[in-house]
């Protein structure tokens, strides 16, 4: 029989240190694997009480890894061979499965968790070093292996395994709630998008669409962007609300310097109403301190104050460059860079205020009936359910 | 959907379509091939070239197939230039050409040639006596255009080729793109033109160059003989084919059509000049297919997408960022404000506008002015 690789071994995250909500936090992060993979039909899945097992069947491997390696609440995989526990299977299968043509390096680490296995851990380290040694170039190296193989001997099967892949860390994404994360756009909103799933909390987007002072353009980059980064939880839900007569109202009448905080507040009550109507428990933004005039801490106090939802602002205290490196992990650089207007590049002033006062703000926003407004732009919402795939069109 | 942006591109007239698709089906051979199925479309291609040489006036050895206008240009500028430094290395050029025109000057910088540029006067054209100003022994070529494609400003191109020709050595390249078909071309006064089909309800990928006999140029792509070995690869026999019927049809159309584009531009100017703020950027004298209008109170692409969400295509130049100041530099050239020139939009007619649009075009635009305009 031809051995390959016919297993990936999933190892939970920090979700093992979980006391009473471990199992629950299990099923999730189960959930969520096999939603990821419904791209893979024959794949068969086992979840252990301390890891989880995918049965590739026909499979291609490296696709799969790169789709589980995404899911959130999982620190690492490994691929992995099952054989008989028969040290004769378990020879043939390492000559089988290791490029042993190549110069590589290699250490053997073999535990029997059947102890009645007659060959014990260290013996099967020995001779299954010896068989590499005498079929091929490779060295061994204890220190810095190329190949760390793991021989894991169970009572009904054996499981040969190699080097661990990086799982994305964090907590299945569903276990922490679910937010309303501002997507703007820009570089900073899609980081945030995905540090709120990293850590678990399921995310609907809102964005704000002034057309005609937006483009298309503008709509199908953020959704785009939606797209991107769905990947962390399955599919997402984007909400565009048409901003353009509240956007026009507030240029009527606050004076320019206040245009942008009154906006922003605008933003807030809007995504407070969608949270409420959402069942969501918190608003996330990309805002960072300092990085433009509203986001500066008088002006979060300032925007603050419309809302007691919690406002998480997940990138608050990382450097511009630092959101970009992540951006640029996450594969979302590359959209936000394009050059198209979004809402808060439309009416910028050539002065915004850095230390708005709340009391002005109230003070222009009693010039009109910005609640009715408000309300409409909630009841208005466009809601857009965002998938992983490309909807490829029948054209091609 | 209102469509007034015909100087981008046109719709395929279904004649063409119809003839386009039986070639490909049944005429797929190669006209280098010798069997009867490459015989055939040899034939064909070169009863295309002897229509479309007649339809111009010029030989058929002067009609050269290619795969668009940027190529038609680059090859006139760039073949030319690099075949006849002999000649002398000045080329003389307007300061508002495509950029296909742009660039290959350019490029053509890094060899040694001499690129100066013609600036355009308040009417949006190039002055034979600005040509003749400028003008060298050592001028080797000299490019406009023939229509400008933002303003529709025309180009007195046979006066401009008196003063070219007083050179002995020196030819002159009209690209034609945006008037041909439309207005008279005298291909007479030209050494090289270009000429899109894809403008004229034609096929996209196609289009042609005229050179006159006399002209020596350096091929772009190597390759085989292929048109008279100056553009290598197998030819697009069906897109050549079709490009005669395509030129015959819009021919034969002309003065109809002229007509009517006239009364649309003409009453789009009327119904303008009855709103406040409106400007009217082409000159009278202007091309009617083309209109280039602005409002003050509206930026280009803030007007361009709002009429696009009420389902009318138009063409602006460029977006009046708040980051980047990018706009027309045609506009800025004929001395327009950058106001007017990050404001404007450009209309342009085709033949299957109705008067019916011109006059939902109007009404529309007031509903955007009334909704959205901003005394910015």
């Amino acid at each position: 029989m031809a051995y390959r690789y016919d297993h990936i071994l999933i190892r939970y995250g920090e979700l093992s240190l979980k006391g009473k909500n471990r199992n629950q936090f299990i099923k999730q992060l189960y959930d969520n694997v096999r939603k990821a993979c419904t791209g893979f039909p024959s794949l068969e899945f086992e979840k252990q009480h301390d890891r989880m097992m995918i049965f590739l069947h026909d499979e291609d491997e490296n696709q799969v890894c790169d789709v589980v390696s995404k899911v959130f609440g999982i620190s690492s995989l490994s691929l992995a061979v099952k054989v008989k526990p028969e040290m004769e299977e378990i020879l043939k299968a390492c000559l089988e499965i290791f490029p042993l043509q190549e110069e590589k390096t290699f250490k053997v680490a073999a535990r029997r968790n059947d102890k009645t296995f007659p060959v014990v851990s260290d013996q099967i380290n020995r001779m299954v070093a010896t068989t590499i040694l005498k079929n091929s170039n490779w060295k061994v190296d204890v220190h810095n292996p190329d190949y760390k193989i793991v021989i894991e001997v169970r009572k009904d099967a054996c499981f040969i395994m190699t080097n661990k892949i990086p799982g994305a860390g964090g907590y299945p994404v569903g276990v922490g709630g679910k937010a309303m994360v501002l997507l703007s756009g820009g570089i900073d909103s899609p980081v945030a998008c995905y540090k709120m799933m990293k850590r678990g909390v399921h995310i609907e987007c809102i964005h704000y669409a002034s057309p005609p002072y937006t483009s298309l353009n503008a709509q199908e980059k953020v959704m785009e962007l939606a797209r991107l980064v769905s990947g962390y939880q399955g599919e997402l839900l984007l909400h565009i609300v048409p901003f353009t007569n509240l956007q026009l109202a507030i240029y009527q009448n606050a004076p320019e310097s206040y245009a942008i905080t009154i906006m922003r507040r605008m933003m807030m009550r809007i995504a407070d109403g969608l949270a409420k109507k959402r069942h969501a428990l918190a608003i996330a933004t990309g805002e960072s301190i300092g990085q433009v005039a509203s986001q500066t801490l008088e002006s979060m106090n300032v925007i603050n104050a419309v809302t007691c939802t919690p406002i998480i602002r997940p990138v608050v205290c990382m450097d511009k460059v630092e959101i970009i490196d992540c951006s640029k992990k996450i594969g979302t650089y590359e959209t936000s860079i394009l050059p198209y207007e979004d809402c808060c590049t439309i009416f910028t002033p050539k002065n915004p205020v850095t230390k708005p006062r709340i009391d002005k703000c109230e003070k222009y926003e009693q010039k009109w009936d910005y609640q009715q407004m408000v309300q409409q732009c909630i009841d208005q919402v466009e809601t857009i359910k965002i998938t992983p795939q490309k909807q490829e069109d029948d054209l091609f | 959907m209102i469509y007034f942006d015909h100087s981008s591109t046109t719709s395929v007239r279904p004649e063409v379509s119809n003839v386009y698709s039986q070639l490909l089906a049944q005429q797929y051979g190669n006209p280098d091939s010798l069997h009867a199925l490459g015989r055939k479309a040899h034939a064909l291609l070169e009863k295309s070239r002897e229509n479309i040489a007649k339809m111009l006036h010029v030989l058929p050895g002067e009609i050269l197939f290619t795969g668009c206008a940027s190529e038609s240009n680059s090859l006139a500028i760039i073949g030319y230039a690099l075949a006849n430094r002999n000649r002398g290395n000045h080329i003389l050029v307007s300061n508002v050409e495509h950029p296909s025109v742009m660039h290959s000057m350019e490029w053509l910088k890094q060899f040694g040639f001499e690129i100066e540029y013609l600036p355009i006067n308040s009417n949006g054209i190039i002055t034979p006596s600005l040509v003749k100003e400028r003008i060298r022994k050592d001028t080797i070529l000299v490019s406009t255009m023939h229509v400008n494609n933002e303003m529709g400003a025309i180009n007195p191109v046979k006066e401009i080729s008196e003063v070219v020709h007083s050179i002995p050595t020196c030819v002159y390249h009209v690209d034609c793109v945006q008037s041909f078909t439309k207005i008279d071309v005298p291909f007479e006064c030209m050494d090289l033109a270009t000429i899109s089909a894809h403008k004229i309800h034609g096929l996209k990928g196609s289009a042609l160059l005229m050179k006159k006999k006399k002209v020596k140029l350096m091929p772009l792509i190597q390759g085989g003989q292929q048109e008279q070995g100056l553009r290598g690869g197998t030819e697009n026999a069906p897109s050549n084919i079709v490009l005669s019927k395509t030129i015959r049809l819009a021919l034969e159309e002309k003065e109809e059509v002229y007509k009517r584009v006239s009364k649309i531009n003409q009453y789009i100017r009327e119904e303008l000049s009855k709103i406040k703020g409106a400007h009217i950027n082409s000159k009278e004298d202007a091309i009617p297919y083309i209109l280039n209008i602005s409002f003050d109170q509206i930026t280009s692409e803030v007007l361009l997408n709002a009429l696009d969400q009420r389902g009318i295509c138009v063409s602006a130049k460029s977006t009046c960022s708040s980051h980047q100041k990018n706009y027309s530099s045609t506009l800025v050239a004929m001395g327009y404000s950058e106001k007017i020139a990050t404001h404007m939009i450009r209309l342009s007619f085709g033949k299957d506008n109705t008067m019916e649009e011109a006059s939902i075009f109007i009404k529309t635009c007031k509903e955007i002015l009334n909704q959205y305009g901003l005394s910015l």
